[in-house]
Order: structure tokens, then C-alpha cells, then sequence
């Protein structure tokens, strides 16, 4: 027996387990990676003074990873704030995580080079650092994921974060978030929620600190460890376009509509029915068409997902979609929408994608209309690279949504400039062939042998349906046969399929 | 019934638009040698849209405008493209019977240089003057090529003194002259271009008067504007179906030899029937166009 700092005697143990007395409310707090959740720290603990103040406080040091969200596309400031601040206090040889690498993390290629961070985990992968990942400057392969496998690979423990810094548009001084208020507002923070839930040690980065509590709260309390306070997380003009509209490009528009009407089409377009759109090109214009559709059949959608953007909240609106699933909101429009609007929910990117849980959204979606950078005549889909390799690209929520949905449609030109989009061979796989069911062009509609139901159903559509070795061959005549794209060299990246196993390799170029 | 509900302008110098020229389900493009390529590029362009009738498929008719034969392109206009045979020759600013058919003796030698069948290459005709509009039975009759004849509303407007209106009314009493001459010479009578592709309001005011004056479609510039005339030009199932029991009711009246027809108390006569006649061929015609619109 021994007395606790209440007075009380408390046996050394018990049935055999050790008992440790009372000290006193703060102690003996759990570290959060122990009892998976967050003790409590009194609010002044939380809130640092600078990124370097937090880094220390994390405790992070070589070779650990660190991880980012996408949700301030290309006006993000936080990612390269925070990895200066990294390389100003001397840590090197990180694992750097993010949802996605937009255009403006070119910024990060100087510690990319340096040594800073000497690994990524990505899906995006462009511009610069695409083009070092290709010259083979990387010292650490790089890993290509999906939506749905990097919440899969991080929930199950796979990809072990020991420092998030999360961009938060808001936040509040006992670290409640959300990306509906503020100056750097960017709606759904659905990847960021995986982080915020799983990593070691998460750091909330805002330029709009409020009062506890926030009312609309993404990510919780429970889960944010410090709070920076800086001048700006993103421009705002990076971060959403005022509202994406569709189309003017004639071409486009006959993509679209050719999509619109497989789905109309395709058996699964009846009340209750649900819808997966993009936010590019004839994904986006595709919504025009559907609506007109629905309107004409008066059917009414059961829920609708995304990549959340404004025409999709205007059928909301209209009763047309029931029911909104956003994990990130593409446009002005659709931000104010999931603040304002309560049907019109925010999700993880576990809840949308990942295959690894009991069960993600993307298992119920009806159609999907999906964009690509080329398919092949196996139905196989490149989302990531051109067809001469150059990483480009996303995987995104590609593989995912097309091995969940009943219908999944990749919508894309014959003919982009003058290169082929429909080859015999793509470049990269990134969704594999046997989960694409239709492809569309402005020339032609090719349905995968393998859905031999979908052909019986299109066959009353007067849609221009040609297989699609005939659509191969007709884009070859357009344009001439490519050039064989020269090999490549040695393995410098791995392209993840969702549920873990490898499905393509990326290699350096010449 | 060949239908000419639209007949697409495309620039003669833009590759890419050449290349599309048949997706956006026009009945007619017109690759235009004319006033859209600027003189400093009429030979580039010449030798772009031959390249392209001679290697690309298209689905559906092809015309090209070339220049009027008073200009120095004219005739090596006409010599280029007859080498890859059009479907049709736009020939602008038509005016004088005497060009007509100084053009149709140009092509009927090149067809039977090329071994084409005689008489394949058809005209259309654009009229953009005083006096194209006065002479405009005699240029239809000018030649047996005349299938069309349409009217550039901007020239004639201008060589009106008129002032240009958004509904156009200055120009609504040529285009009803324009009607009249085509249809005593039986041809098909296009409405003109409307240059504004953002208005659309009174772009589809202008193809509905043109379509309840009779013409026979629209000359268009841009693939937006082709659904919107395909869906004016439309006949609706109220009216094919009407149509239909009018001709049904003809028939009944032929086969009982019974003088006088009637159908839900109005009289049915000649020029009803040969309506409802018209309104079916016309669906019949419009049936199995592809994307389901």
C-alpha cells in the first residue's frame, strides 16, 4: 500500500497488475500514441510560437516522416514553410507524405536535392519534382498511391506518420479545425482527416485562430497536438477557382454528352441512383447533360460524390442529388455549400476510398465519369504519366472509384495535339483495364468485352458504339503509328495499387 | 430529302478545326477559303483544306467557299479543290448569272478531266448585294449545280446602307426575296449566319422566324449554335403526330373514294397533306442521327 497525492492508499497491485498512484491531473498523461487518443494538455501548451517551436516539440529528427495535405492545391504555403523551417534546424533525411504534390511544391526541389527529405509518398507527382523523380536524383524510391490506399496504408499502419502539419484554414485555441471559415477557406478537409486521426504528432498551421470552440468542427481537438499561428497558409486564388464552369469547347461538349447518355443508357439511371463526377474537363461537363437527363426522366439522385464542385451543389439545390459526399471542394461555390448546407457532407478519404475498412463510398456509387492522360485496348487507364513517361499526374481517386462503382466511364479526347490517347499499350497503369467498363471519345464509344450486360443496354442509345481495338486504329490513322516510347532506365518509383500490391513501376527517363 | 438544316463554316487555315470539321453533326461544313483566311495565307490555306479532303473521311457534306473568280484566288481556288472534289462549291458574292456559269464551265471540264460523274460538284450560292438579290431566280436557274442559295447578311446590309439590328429586321425583306426566288426555282434557301455566339436568345429568334418563313436551314458558325437550330428545326411529336393521322385519314378518304376529308371537324385539303407529307420525310430524314440527340 501506498498513499496517492489525494491521501488515499492504493495497492502496489492487483490480481497481478502493477497500479501506479495518483500524482497529479497532468503527470501521468498518456502519450497519444499509446492509448490512441489525445490527452488533454492546458490550452496554453498547445498554442507555439513558431513552425521551429513546434518542430522541437514534436520531437522530430532524422529520418522520420512527415506528412501534408493537398486541400490548398496550388496556393499552399504551408509545405514549403514548414520544410524550410526543417532544413533551418538541420533534420535531414525525411520521409515526406502528402495527399498530393500540386504544381507549387516545385518549391520544395531545392531540400529534395539537398537531402532534406530524401523519400516521398505521394499522388501527385508533376512539374519539377516529377522531372527529378525521372532523372533518378531521388535517394529513395518514390511510392505513388491512391486516395483510398494512402488512407488504407496509413490506417492499417503501413505508412507510419510521425509528424503531420496540417494547413488549417480554422482553427480554434484548443486546436478544433475546419476549411469552411477563413481567409485560405478550401471546404472538404478529407485527407487531412486521416492524418489529424493517425500520425504521432499532428500540428494545426492557421492564419485564423478563433475563440474556442469552433462550431463546425472537421477535425477535432482530440487530435491536434500544437497550434502555429502564421501570417497566411495559401493564396486564395491558388486554392479555388471562383466557381469551375462548364465547358465552351465544342469537343468537349460531345464528350460529355456521349458520357451523359451511356449513363442514361447503361440500366443503372433510375430514381435513387448515385454519381461520381471530377472536376476536369468532360467529367465536369458531363454534369450539364446528366441534369438534363434527370430533369427529363424526373429521377433524382440518392447522393452524389466528388471532388465536390459548383454544378454538382446547384443539383443539389434543386433536389436533384439528395445528398452530397465531398472530400475536397473544388470551387467558391462548393466551400460555401458544405458550410452552409446540411446535406452536403464532408468525408475522410477512408470513408470515400479506402479498401482497407468495412466498407467506403465509392462501393456504392452507380456511374462514375473518370478523365485519364491515354487508355490502351485492354481498357487500361494512365492517369499519372504521358505517353513518353513524364510523370504528369494522379492517380488520385482513379483505381478507387472505378473497383467500386458499377460503372465506371473514362472520358477523354481520341486525339490530344497530335498524339494518340487510345493506344495499344499505355505507358503507365494506374487502373487496371478489367475495373474501366466504358471508354468515350468525341469518335467513338468502346464498351470493355467484359460487360457484356452494358452492351446489351447501349444498344438502344444511338451512341456511336465501335470496339475499342477500332478506335486504337482509328486514332493511329489520325495522327500516323507512334514512335515506340524509348525504355527506360532504372526502377525510381513504385506505382501502388489500392489494396497494397505494386501494380506498375516508374523508371527513369532519357 | 437531303437535309440542310446547317451548314457549318470552319476557317480554311486552322488544321485542328479542319481535322473536327465533321464531329459536331452539322449536315454541311464549309471550309472557307473566302473571308476568313486572310489574303497574306490564301495559298497556305488552299493547300490545307485540299490536304484535307484528300486524306480525311467525313461524315457528312463537304463544301468549301472559295473566292469569287474576279479575284486573283478564284481560279486557282476552283483548280485546287477540284482535284479532291468537294461535295459543293460556296461561291460568294454571286451577283451576275454570266460568273455562275462561267464557274460551272470551269468545273464541268475538271470533272471530265478527273473522270468525275457530270454535274456532281453542286453550288450554293451566297448573295450579298442589291443586286444579287434582284437576280436571284436567274443565278438559281444559272446553272443545274445550284442547290442553295443563302444570303451574307453583313455584305448585303452594308451594301444597303442599312444599320445592323439585333432581330435583323433590315434585312427581313431581301431574305423573303431570297425565299421566293428559291423556291420558284425549286432549290433550298439557307437563313444567314448569326455573327453574335454568345446571344443566344436572339440567335434561336432569328432561326425560328427563318424556319416558320420556310427556309430550309442555317448557315452557322459555330458548333454550338447546330443543336439549337436541329432542335428549332425539329418537327415536335404533337405535330408528327397530327401528321400522321392526317395522312391516315387521306388514305381512309382515297380507298372509300370519298370526296370531301375531315379529320376532328376541319377540312383537310392538297396543301395540308403535302404539310404532313413533308413533316414525316423530314423526320424520317433527321431519324438515326448518332448521340442520341
Amino acid at each position: 500500500m501506498m498513499k496517492n497525492a489525494v491521501g488515499r492508499d492504493i495497492p502496489a497491485s492487483l490480481n497481478g497488475i502493477a497500479l501506479t498512484p495518483y500524482k497529479s491531473p497532468w503527470d501521468c498523461m498518456p502519450a497519444r500514441a499509446d492509448c490512441g487518443g489525445k490527452g488533454g494538455l492546458p490550452e496554453s501548451n498547445k498554442l507555439v510560437k513558431s513552425i521551429e517551436e513546434a518542430i522541437e516539440a514534436t520531437g522530430l529528427r532524422d529520418g522520420m516522416t512527415i506528412s501534408f495535405h493537398h486541400h490548398l492545391r496550388n496556393g499552399d504555403y504551408v509545405m514549403k514553410l514548414v520544410v524550410d523551417a526543417i532544413a533551418r534546424k538541420g533534420i535531414r533525411d525525411l520521409t515526406l507524405s502528402a495527399s498530393s504534390l500540386s504544381a507549387v511544391q516545385d518549391a520544395l526541389v531545392p531540400h529534395l536535392e539537398s537531402g532534406v527529405i530524401t523519400a516521398l509518398d505521394t499522388s501527385g507527382l508533376r512539374g519539377e519534382i516529377g522531372k527529378l523523380v525521372s532523372a533518378g536524383k531521388m535517394a529513395k524510391p518514390v511510392m505513388v498511391r491512391s486516395h483510398g490506399g494512402r488512407a488504407r496504408a496509413i490506417e492499417l499502419g503501413e505508412l507510419r506518420i510521425d509528424v503531420a502539419f496540417l494547413g488549417m484554414p480554422t482553427c480554434d485555441l484548443y486546436g478544433n479545425c475546419n476549411g469552411v471559415d477563413g481567409p485560405a477557406a478550401c471546404g472538404a478537409l478529407g485527407y487531412a482527416m486521416v492524418d489529424a486521426a493517425c500520425a504521432d504528432k499532428v500540428v494545426a498551421i492557421t492564419d485564423n485562430l478563433v475563440a474556442h470552440p469552433l462550431r463546425q468542427i472537421s477535425i477535432p481537438q482530440t487530435q491536434i497536438d500544437f497550434i502555429v499561428k502564421v501570417g497566411s497558409i495559401g493564396d486564395p486564388a491558388g486554392i479555388s477557382t471562383g466557381s469551375l464552369r462548364i465547358s465552351k469547347d465544342p469537343k468537349e461538349l460531345i464528350i460529355s454528352e456521349y458520357a451523359a447518355t451511356v449513363i442514361e443508357h447503361s440500366g443503372y439511371f433510375r430514381d435513387g441512383f448515385s454519381l461520381q463526377l471530377g472536376s476536369g474537363g468532360a467529367s465536369l461537363s458531363a454534369a450539364k447533360y446528366i441534369r438534363e437527363k434527370m430533369k427529363a426522366r424526373n429521377i433524382t439522385a440518392a447522393f452524389g460524390v466528388g471532388g465536390v464542385t459548383g454544378i454538382f451543389v446547384e443539383m443539389l439545390e434543386e433536389g436533384l442529388v439528395d445528398t452530397l459526399f465531398d472530400t475536397q471542394s473544388f470551387d467558391a461555390t462548393a466551400i460555401a455549400s458544405l458550410k452552409k448546407n446540411p446535406r452536403h457532407l464532408e468525408m475522410t478519404a477512408a470513408y470515400y476510398a479506402s479498401p482497407g475498412n468495412a466498407g467506403p463510398i465509392v462501393n456504392n456509387v452507380d456511374a462514375v465519369i473518370l478523365s485519364a492522360t491515354e487508355v490502351d485496348i485492354d481498357f487500361n487507364a494512365n492517369v499519372l504519366t504521358g505517353s513518353n513517361g513524364k510523370l504528369m499526374g494522379a492517380p488520385g481517386g482513379h483505381p478507387d472509384t472505378a473497383a467500386g462503382s458499377n460503372l465506371c466511364i473514362v472520358a477523354l479526347p481520341l486525339v490530344r495535339g497530335r498524339m494518340p490517347v487510345v493506344r495499344e499499350a499505355v505507358h503507365t497503369i494506374v487502373t487496371p483495364g478489367s475495373t474501366v467498363d466504358v471508354i468515350v471519345t468525341e469518335r467513338g464509344v468502346a464498351v470493355n468485352p467484359l460487360r457484356k450486360d452494358l452492351l446489351d443496354n447501349l444498344k438502344e442509345s444511338n451512341l456511336p458504339l465501335v470496339s475499342i481495338e477500332d478506335l486504337q486504329r482509328l486514332a493511329y490513322k489520325l495522327t500516323g503509328t507512334p514512335a515506340p516510347t524509348p525504355p527506360g532506365g532504372d526502377v525510381v518509383g513504385l506505382v501502388e495499387y489500392r489494396d497494397g500490391t505494386i501494380i506498375d513501376v516508374i523508371r527513369t527517363l532519357k | 430529302m437531303k437535309l440542310r438544316r446547317t451548314m457549318l463554316f470552319m476557317p480554311g487555315n486552322n488544321p485542328g478545326m479542319l481535322l473536327n470539321a465533321d464531329l459536331y453533326r452539322a449536315d454541311s461544313v464549309v471550309f472557307d477559303l473566302e473571308d476568313a483566311v486572310s489574303i497574306y495565307e490564301k495559298d497556305a490555306a488552299r493547300d490545307l483544306v485540299r490536304n484535307a479532303l484528300k486524306y480525311n473521311e467525313y461524315n457528312c457534306e463537304v463544301g468549301v467557299r472559295v473566292n469569287h473568280i474576279s479575284t486573283p484566288f478564284g481560279y486557282d481556288d476552283l483548280e485546287a479543290m477540284m482535284s479532291v472534289k468537294p461535295d459543293f462549291l460556296r461561291l460568294p458574292k454571286s451577283e451576275e448569272v454570266e460568273d455562275i456559269q462561267r464557274v460551272d464551265e470551269f468545273v464541268t471540264q475538271a470533272e471530265s478531266r478527273y473522270g468525275y460523274e457530270l454535274g456532281s460538284v453542286k453550288f450554293v450560292l451566297t448573295i450579298e448585294t442589291a443586286l444579287g438579290i434582284r437576280n436571284s431566280y436567274e443565278l438559281a436557274k444559272a446553272s443545274k449545280r445550284v442547290v442553295a442559295m443563302g444570303i451574307g447578311a453583313e455584305d448585303f446590309a452594308a451594301d444597303m446602307q442599312a444599320t445592323r439590328s439585333r432581330d435583323g429586321k433590315e434585312i427581313l425583306f431581301a431574305k423573303s426575296q431570297l425565299l421566293l426566288s428559291a423556291r420558284a426555282a425549286k432549290i433550298q434557301a439557307l437563313d444567314n449566319v448569326f455573327a453574335d455566339v454568345n446571344d443566344e436568345e436572339a440567335f434561336c429568334a432569328e432561326t425560328l422566324l427563318g424556319k416558320e418563313l420556310g427556309f430550309d436551314g442555317k448557315s452557322v458558325i459555330h458548333p454550338s449554335q447546330i443543336p439549337l437550330v436541329h432542335g428549332i428545326y425539329a418537327p415536335s411529336e404533337a405535330e408528327l403526330e397530327k401528321s400522321r393521322r392526317i395522312l391516315a385519314a387521306y388514305e381512309e378518304a382515297l380507298a372509300n373514294n370519298s370526296g370531301v376529308i375531315a379529320l376532328d371537324g376541319k377540312m383537310i385539303d392538297g396543301p395540308i397533306v403535302k404539310r404532313a407529307e413533308r413533316a414525316l420525310a423530314y423526320a424520317a430524314a433527321i431519324g438515326g442521327q448518332q448521340g442520341g440527340r
